[in-house]
């Protein structure tokens, strides 16, 4: 075969998740400790595609990232037609927490972006006994709302391209033009009104102020990293959340916003390769 | 470049540097409407259409009606333009969060057509003296 092929893998699995059937798609690469990635709202798992073809990386860690219901490849439940879809902590925790269980990972590093990196407090919290770490890119126990999450999803205004242009401004000024269009084009693919719904668990129902104090990094250890240009998570809402929780490691990273992972892979990796490191050497 | 008379001025240029540019135009070809620009106190209207800046005339204009306005200080506009915007300058809705711009009226199509306009207004970036 003369082609190149990337060393990312791509598969099918059925989940039962509040007590219906999803159909899940997740990719995975590399060898070692494994680490779940948590794509964005709106968004999918490809946003980690260039850290898993990081030899840097995949020389050490198994890297799994899935589409949670309704995002990518996983297909909504069946008769999602009539319903609004509203993403909640609990059904957020409860999937990531069933897609290790069924892969059998053993104590996952969860690393999760933008509600990925908010839903990681909570599973430090509750579920930190079955975690090696959690790693929150864009991540803090709350934020300020900058926009009516109204203008997502309604006929006069397509979804994708407003989804697209909204976001935009979240790319750091300094980030490649081929990596920041195809960061954008993600979020105008997913479907009607998914990026909504992500965000009423972002905005309505992930308020961690109550518990990231309870945290205890010496079981679950928490390295929060978020973007100088990240105006939705912004440095100072994380450096608050980091403050909040006993052990926790912050760290704003330079010419980044709020989608290092697949925005700037090189800048990124600058980053994230120190706290990989940590996290083997522990 | 921080006086409300020099931005106003490069708002003033809208016209040939959009209308020059043909990705931009098609991207604003199904829009036709009439906006305000706010630098400081001197209001610019701005008239579009098929995605075409076909006016834009310094204010006050009494009693000319627009469908939606974007407002920020001199200052703000000078530093959103620049190549590499320091953070918090380079997106409009990171000046309106921190209540450095603000944007009311009709916003339909301002949403309809967000990358349309948000081009528009980061046409001059780059391109101008800095503060």
């Amino acid at each position: 075969m003369t082609v190149e092929l990337e060393p990312i893998v791509g598969r099918y699995m059925c989940l039962t998740l509040g007590g219906r059937e999803n159909r899940i798609y997740f990719e995975e690469a590399g060898q070692g400790i494994p680490v779940v990635c948590l794509h964005t709202a709106g968004a999918d798992s490809r946003q980690f595609r260039h850290l898993m073809t990081d030899p840097a990386v995949t020389d050490h860690f198994r890297l799994l990232a899935f589409d949670l219901p309704w995002h990518g490849k996983s297909t909504p439940p069946v008769g999602w037609q009539d319903e609004e879809y509203r993403l909640t902590t609990e059904a957020y925790a409860e999937t990531i927490m069933a897609f290790c269980r069924a892969l059998e990972l053993d104590r996952p590093v969860v690393m999760g972006c933008s509600m990925g990196g908010r839903i990681v407090l909570h599973l430090a919290g509750a579920y930190g006994d079955e975690l090696r770490a959690v790693i929150g890119l864009e991540g803090s126990d709350h934020q300020q709302p900058w926009y009516d999450t109204d203008w997502l999803h309604r006929p006069d205004v397509h979804g994708g391209e407003v989804c697209s242009a909204l976001i935009s401004g979240l790319v750091a000024p300094q980030s490649p033009d081929e990596t920041r269009w195809e960061t954008l084009w993600s979020y105008m693919q997913s479907g009607p009104g998914v990026f909504k719904g992500d965000l009423y668990f972002y905005r309505v129902d992930s308020d961690f102020r109550d518990r990231t104090a309870r945290i205890d990094t010496e079981r679950c250890p928490v390295y929060l990293l978020t973007g100088e240009y990240d105006f939705s998570c912004t440095p100072e809402d994380t450096e608050r959340t980091g403050a909040a929780i006993p052990g926790a490691e912050v760290t704003i990273m330079k010419e980044l916003g709020h989608f290092p992972m697949s925005e700037n892979p090189a800048q990124f990796r600058r980053y994230i390769l120190p706290v990989l490191d940590r996290i083997r050497d522990t | 470049m921080s006086g409300s008379d020099d931005v106003a001025a490069v708002f003033e240029q809208l016209p040939e540097r959009v209308n020059g540019n043909a990705p931009l135009v098609r991207r604003g070809r199904f829009l036709d409407v009439d906006f305000l620009i706010g630098a400081d106190d001197i209001p610019l209207h701005v008239s579009v259409r098929q995605g075409r800046i076909t006016n834009v005339a310094r204010g006050p204009v009494l009693m000319r009606p627009w469908r939606f306005a974007i407002r920020a200080s001199a200052d703000a506009w000078a530093r959103f333009w620049a190549p590499f915007p320091e953070p918090g300058y380079h997106d409009l809705f990171a000046m309106t969060k921190s209540g450095m711009a603000e944007v009311e009226g009709d916003l339909q199509p301002l949403m309809a057509n967000l990358r349309y306009i948000k081009d528009v207004l980061a046409v001059p970036r780059g391109t101008e003296p800095q503060v």
